[in-house]
């Protein structure tokens, strides 16, 4: 879905809130991102407008972090954490078995549009290794029988 | 057992207390004695004479820090920014007071806004934290309908807004300089500094960009002075630490503790030990980008000065165990892919570096490696290291890495000589 008019009017008074209105590029990429799942050329135009800045130079921000997507993603995100503590524990093995159930490989989603598989730098719960969020959801202490069980809820 | 006031409302697996649960265990009590009477030249003072120094990794004096906001007839806004950017792998404790006690960081932050004349501040955090982003959200509302935000606070005149900002995620956000970058609405790169954020940090104006865990210790500074603060710690620094340990230790987790614990406490009390067939070789004490301590040294105590004398860094205090079952060069490989993938691009030595690195390591782990290939890690590890790059970002990323290659010389060489990763 596209920037609905309540997004247009929050971004407005974010960025008259900020001392220069493109102050509000990030929580206005991440409202865009909220209703279509990633930002597209609509959006990102439609922002940059609002923030007085370029669509290239909104751009440039958008694809400098690791979590505004810029192209199409699933219905669901898959993160699986790939840093030092979860690798130590299983992490590769966490990321096999769902590349596996999903039939993609990290990067990719699946023809139905229902899942994208991405790798995410340490989630800080490390105590909880190997560590994935679905969406905005964390899930830690992963094995095979619990991630399966994890998966058996959106089969 | 010993006082841990950071952490005493702290029950994991439960919702945090509200704010009157919060008032009704004490909470409030520093904010009341800040903002009832003691000039903000006071708290500095008091903070100062605590000793406390910065939690996120680097250990600068917090009083000293705020200290540096110029004087009062300067007459630019002034901001505050808590970096809950909590991005160092290995690194989970200021999740632990983000979830399990938010009015803490609030608290904190009032009485630090107050002591650098800010009124505005805004909580800088990591995009995955989205149960300490509700959390939090809820507790600055709550402090608002109190009016413990916004203007007057607590009939002071004192006033103050909290603004939360969820990132969109990286690790170079983390440099407080790029964090301000990040805030502007542009690219996360590193600034040059001088001029440091007191004097020019947000939107050009004094900025004073303090972590979590640091700011949660304000109140409690306040609350009881510094010199029961500094009683706290063991050796020569101040205060409790949340410490941490992840790998294959029987219970890992974050404990505070009086600052100063050995690694041997931390590692064997607290975390139970290594798991069955499992043996400590050695470890990163504070996060990724903390050199390796070898298993000889677990009687060191993680304080700043300790932990540098044995040739590392306390960092965040959270430790990631290497076994003997895990390849260490593998692990460096990991290491590195990490800091290779998050260099913000600014500066050549770290953006084609990085990169360089994790090939050569990841060769050598697929016993691809070459005879000059050693040689040529030492080489970045001078190339990449303090002074030579825009920031810290590659120097950390070169502290396991040196450490690395003199503990574990001999897996190198099996690597290279017998053209195979011997664990695998």
């Amino acid at each position: 879905m596209a920037l609905a008019a309540e997004d247009v009017e929050a971004i407005s008074v974010l960025a008259h809130q900020s001392p220069q209105p493109r102050g509000a590029a990030i929580e206005a990429l991440r409202l865009a991102q909220r209703r279509r799942g990633w930002v597209d050329e609509s959006d990102l135009a439609k922002i940059a407008g609002l923030l007085a800045m370029t669509a290239a130079e909104l751009d440039a921000v958008a694809t400098f972090y690791n979590l505004i997507f810029r192209r199409p993603v699933g219905r669901h995100v898959l993160l699986v954490c790939d840093s030092v503590s979860c690798w130590m524990l299983g992490g590769e093995a966490v990321r096999a078995r769902l590349e596996a159930w999903l039939g993609i490989r990290l990067g990719e989603t699946t023809p139905d549009g229902r899942f994208t598989l991405l790798p995410i730098v340490c989630l800080g719960a490390c105590d909880h290794a190997p560590a994935l969020m679905v969406d905005e959801e964390l899930h830690g202490d992963l094995d095979a029988a619990t991630l399966d069980r994890l998966l058996e809820r959106y089969r | 057992m010993s006082e841990r006031p950071l952490t005493r409302n702290i029950r994991p697996g439960e919702e945090p207390p509200d704010l009157a649960a919060y008032v009704a265990a004490g909470g409030t009590a520093g904010l009341r004695k800040a903002l009832g009477g003691m000039s903000s030249a006071a708290v500095v003072a008091e903070v100062t004479a605590s000793n406390l120094r910065g939690r996120g990794g680097a250990g600068f004096p917090t009083g000293k820090k705020w200290g540096f906001m110029p004087k009062d007839d300067d007459p630019r806004p002034r901001y505050l920014v808590a970096n809950a950017d909590e991005m160092e792998p290995g690194t989970f404790k200021d999740r632990l007071l983000l979830e399990g006690d938010p009015h803490q960081l609030i608290e904190g932050m009032i009485i630090a806004a107050y002591a650098i004349g800010a009124h505005a501040a805004t909580i800088f955090l990591r995009a995955e934290y989205s149960l300490a982003a509700r959390r939090l959200t809820r507790a600055i509302a709550e402090a608002r309908d109190a009016g413990l935000l916004g203007a007057d606070i607590l009939g002071s005149g004192f006033d103050l807004d909290i603004h939360l900002h969820r990132s969109a995620g990286r690790y170079i956000c983390g440099e407080e300089t790029a964090l301000l970058s990040a805030l502007e609405g542009g690219r996360a790169i590193p600034r040059a500094k001088p001029p440091f954020p007191a004097f020019s940090g947000l939107w050009g104006n004094p900025t004073v960009v303090n972590n979590v865990e640091t700011l949660c210790n304000v109140p409690h500074i306040i609350q009881n002075g510094a010199a029961w603060f500094r009683g706290l710690g063991i050796g020569d620094d101040a205060g409790t630490k949340i410490y941490g340990a992840s790998g294959r230790v029987t219970r890992p987790g974050a404990w505070e503790l009086p600052m100063g614990t050995t690694i041997r406490a931390i590692v064997e009390e607290h975390a139970g030990g290594m798991q069955d067939g499992y043996e400590l070789r050695a470890l990163l004490p504070g996060g990724a980008s903390t050199d390796f301590v070898p298993a000889e040294k677990l009687d060191t105590p993680m304080d700043f000065a300790s932990m540098e004398r044995a040739g590392s860094r306390l960092g965040t205090g959270t430790m990631i165990i290497l076994d003997q079952r895990t390849c260490p060069v593998a692990m460096l490989r990991n290491l590195e892919h990490f800091f290779a993938q998050e260099s913000c691009g600014w500066c050549t030595p770290c953006r084609d570096g990085l990169p360089w690195v994790e090939r050569i390591l990841a060769a050598i782990e697929a016993g691809e490696g070459e005879d000059g290939d050693l040689d040529l890690l030492a080489h970045h590890v001078q190339m990449l290291g303090p002074g030579q790059t825009f920031c810290a970002h590659a120097p950390g990323a070169m502290e396991p890495l040196r450490s690395g290659l003199r503990l574990f010389h001999g897996d190198f060489r099996r690597h290279l000589d017998g053209k195979r990763c011997p664990w695998k």
